[in-house]
């Protein structure tokens, strides 16, 4: 298969138990599905402590470094709001941000220390590398399906309108990753995704074409 | 076919494929994973072993039978185990044993980054170090012929990004297992040879010289083995690495001419010196200590190494290009942001976590905590802050010790989780005894080693097969040491357990307690949520002092995510008011 993209970096950040490295298994194996090279590097251990976690996803003609560089992500895929703003400066200047529309307040907040950026502050932290800002509300539609932490496949839905693989690639390997008796409702999640319309573009941007 | 595995996935599969028939390791991040797969390939044996010491015992143990062995452990585990890899590389084996060593630059989960190359030269074995999934792969299987080649134990060292990152490995079709791996095939392979197995001094003189000699003829291997090889490119620039440090420098070097090896001790000298000779100038990229660039330097080959790159943390291929431009060695970074200011979001305690209970009363006593490694050292961290000392596997208690040799005005306590005391908090508590210490021991028992991803222990009744075992019965052991003072708690109960905690702080009898609960992660205990009625709420505080992250403050008092929120009920019992209900 050719696609046009020639590379695609991911960074896919959330909050342990939010499903972040179950997202990034199903972006490394389509990658791999569509005849890309593929490397994915995360750091487990405090995953499900509440800790904050990132997940690099590369997809490439031949991919050396596991990590992403600082400064060269094609795409952000936040599933926290403050964990997305906090990975804007691994984002290439006019990437994308996907990012779903829930707050988890960190230690600091909770105690009253420190304050919950809100939307605003968050899109203009990010807004100035991102060519656009998708915000979704993945936790919310998550919910009306019955399960909140299928927020990421809402959001792996909406992403995978953004690139030209096929969107049966995209099913097949859930229904390969996912535990058997989750795999309806991943996939409504992820048809739920699939299903938004796309934003307004920023001057400049583009969707399917990254840096090569 | 083509598959994605992590480094760890891919080292189990070429130890499976090598015919390695047993292994045997201690969780420990990043390691841990290589066994728990390694166990799930067909007729192949593996345990956790108490400790790595033991795990390198059990190892040498199925090599001197013939066997082919894998010990799995992560860097400071080699600390544990260093005894027995002395021994071991004077020894040989009559079967290979490849030791799968996981550093950890940035100390994700550690308490220090040291680099184990050195090991490898301080006890005079080889070590490989594969640079992605594949060679993780193929490294193993190389480690074992030399391991049988060479009459020596091989480590193959990896580290927290190869082995928890994915890559794409080819796997063999036909993925049959070498057969020559000999455990419990019915084949005898013993051989009786008490000068080369007995390290006594007369035959360990004897065995040294032959130690020596292997190293010169692993050097001469080095020079000629694949897996150190040289890519070609422009001659301006030699950029000699290893490992996961190789693939940040291929992207931020794209025209140099490369050495990239595979085998990092011994080094190969005249490879080394014919590489510098074709490039103008040699750079070393590796992770942690200048272990290359100081060989290099032996050799007389003036190198950039560590005056330019960091000697601490992971790098990245952010931090090399940006050492590198800073050295007019590259181009500058791509225009880059700093990283926003914003609120951090360290783990904490789970919720639901029996752990909570015993620190938030501590931490209510006063106590001095002398702390060991776990879950629970996170009970150090703010809110709760009620653990002072944290150092190593099994140090609490030794520490508690010294401790109260000195004295100190608040009461003192050693705290350490069940999996550790089993590891090596044994010998530092019969210490006390002995010794006529007078401290008090707080085992934390949530039945699992829950830090590394819920393991089995001794405590559990299950090993790493999934095979019944025998429960160690940690009261009926302390009793047995002689500890007569010895008292079971529930950590929910908040009053009782501060009953306890004071009538043992203040005595002086030495004394143990054991807080066992199990890790609601791991037996997926969850009840309903708690929830606030604000009007009953007088703002006190002391729920949002337990550190507990579904409770926080908000406008007339506090709320309770019932999305995260476990239903253990603790913070219930710290409200004064009988603010939270279930």
């Amino acid at each position: 298969m050719a696609f046009t993209n020639k590379k695609v970096d991911i960074l896919v950040a959330g909050v342990g138990g939010q499903g972040t490295i179950l997202a990034s298994d199903i972006l490394a194996e389509v990658g791999l599905r569509c005849g890309y090279d593929v490397k994915k590097a995360e750091v487990h251990g405090m995953s499900q402590r509440g800790g904050a976690v990132e997940s690099h996803i590369r997809w490439g003609e031949k991919v050396f470094s596991p990590q992403v560089e600082a400064g060269k992500a094609d795409y952000l895929l936040g599933f926290e709001m403050l964990e997305t703003a906090r990975w804007t400066h691994f984002l290439a200047l006019g990437g994308t941000v996907l990012i779903n529309r829930h707050r988890i307040p960190p230690p600091s907040v909770n105690l009253g220390a420190a304050a919950y950026p809100s939307e605003e502050e968050i899109e203009s932290v990010l807004g100035a590398r991102a060519a656009r800002v998708w915000w979704i509300d993945g936790t919310a539609i998550a919910r009306k399906l019955g399960n909140q932490t299928v927020a990421g496949m809402v959001i792996l839905g909406a992403f995978s309108k953004l690139l030209d693989q096929p969107g049966e690639v995209w099913t097949s390997v859930i229904a390969d990753l996912v535990p058997e008796k989750f795999v309806e409702l991943n996939l409504k999640a992820f048809g739920e995704g699939r299903g938004l319309p796309l934003p307004a573009q920023k001057k400049g941007g583009n969707i399917c074409e990254t840096s090569v | 076919m083509k598959k994605l595995m992590t480094g760890n996935e891919a080292f189990a599969l070429g130890a499976y494929l090598s015919g390695i028939k047993a292994g045997a390791g201690y969780p420990g991040t990043p390691s841990t994973e290589i066994l728990m797969n390694f166990a799930r390939y067909p007729g192949v044996y593996a345990e956790w072993s108490t400790n790595e010491k033991v795990a390198l015992d059990v190892g040498a143990g199925v090599a001197y039978a013939g066997g082919r062995a894998l010990v799995t452990t992560k860097h400071v585990g080699l600390n544990v185990a260093a005894d027995s890899l002395f021994y071991t590389s004077y020894t040989g084996f009559k079967g290979g044993l490849v030791i799968i060593n996981a550093d950890d630059p940035e100390m994700h989960s550690s308490q220090n980054e040291q680099d184990n190359r050195y090991y490898a030269k301080f006890a005079k074995v080889p070590m490989l170090e594969p640079a992605d999934s594949q060679e993780a792969l193929e490294f193993v299987r190389l480690a074992v012929e030399i391991s049988e080649a060479f009459d020596t134990p091989v480590i193959v060292r990896t580290n927290t990004r190869l082995s928890h990152s994915k890559g794409v490995v080819e796997v063999p079709g036909r993925a049959e297992p070498d057969p020559g791996g000999g455990v419990l095939d019915g084949v005898e392979r013993y051989e009786r040879n008490i000068p080369k197995y007995v390290m006594v001094p007369g035959f360990a003189r004897q065995r040294h010289p032959v130690v020596i000699d292997r190293l010169a003829k692993l050097a001469a291997y080095a020079e000629q083995s694949p897996i150190n090889r040289i890519e070609p490119g422009s001659g301006k620039l030699g950029v000699i690495s290893a490992g996961v440090a190789y693939q940040y420098a291929r992207e931020v070097f794209p025209e140099a001419a490369f050495l990239k090896l595979g085998m990092v001790y011994p080094l190969p000298r005249d490879l080394i010196k014919g590489f510098a000779a074709m490039v103008e100038r040699v750079v070393v990229v590796e992770e942690l200590e200048p272990f290359i660039e100081e060989h290099v330097r032996l050799l007389g080959v003036p190198v950039t190494g560590k005056d330019v790159f960091s000697r601490t943390g992971e790098l990245s291929p952010e931090k090399v290009r940006r050492s590198a431009a800073g050295a007019g060695l590259a181009e500058a970074p791509p225009e880059a942001a700093a990283a926003p200011s914003l609120p951090a979001r360290p783990p904490m305690l789970c919720p639901g976590c029996a752990h909570r209970g015993i620190f938030y009363a501590l931490q209510r006593v006063r106590a001095v905590v002398l702390g060991d490694i776990g879950c629970y050292t996170l009970g150090a961290l703010p809110p709760l802050s009620a653990m002072h000392t944290c150092g190593c596997m099994g140090a609490s208690i030794g520490v508690v010790h010294g401790v109260d040799l000195v004295g100190v005005k608040d009461r003192t306590v050693g705290v350490i989780g069940d999996s550790t005391f089993f590891h090596s908090g044994i010998p530092p508590l019969i210490n006390v005894l002995y010794n006529r210490g007078v401290s008090t021991v707080i085992i934390l028992d949530n039945r699992v080693t829950a830090m590394t991803g819920h393991q089995e222990n001794p405590g559990t009744g299950r090993t790493l097969m999934k095979d019944p075992a025998r429960k160690i019965d940690i009261e009926a052991l302390v009793r047995g040491i002689g500890f007569e003072k010895v008292d079971v708690v529930d950590p929910y109960e908040f009053k009782e357990v501060v009953r306890v905690l004071k009538e043992h702080l203040d005595s002086d009898e030495p004394s143990v307690i054991v807080a066992r609960y199990p890790c609601v992660l791991s037996v997926r205990e969850r009840k309903e949520p708690f929830t606030v009625n604000l009007e009953a709420c007088n703002q006190c505080g002391n729920c949002l002092r337990i550190g507990c992250s579904p409770i926080s403050k908000v406008e007339g008092g506090v709320s309770i995510d019932p999305s995260l929120c476990n239903g253990c009920g603790f913070c219930a019992k710290v409200c004064p008011r009988g603010a939270i209900t279930a």
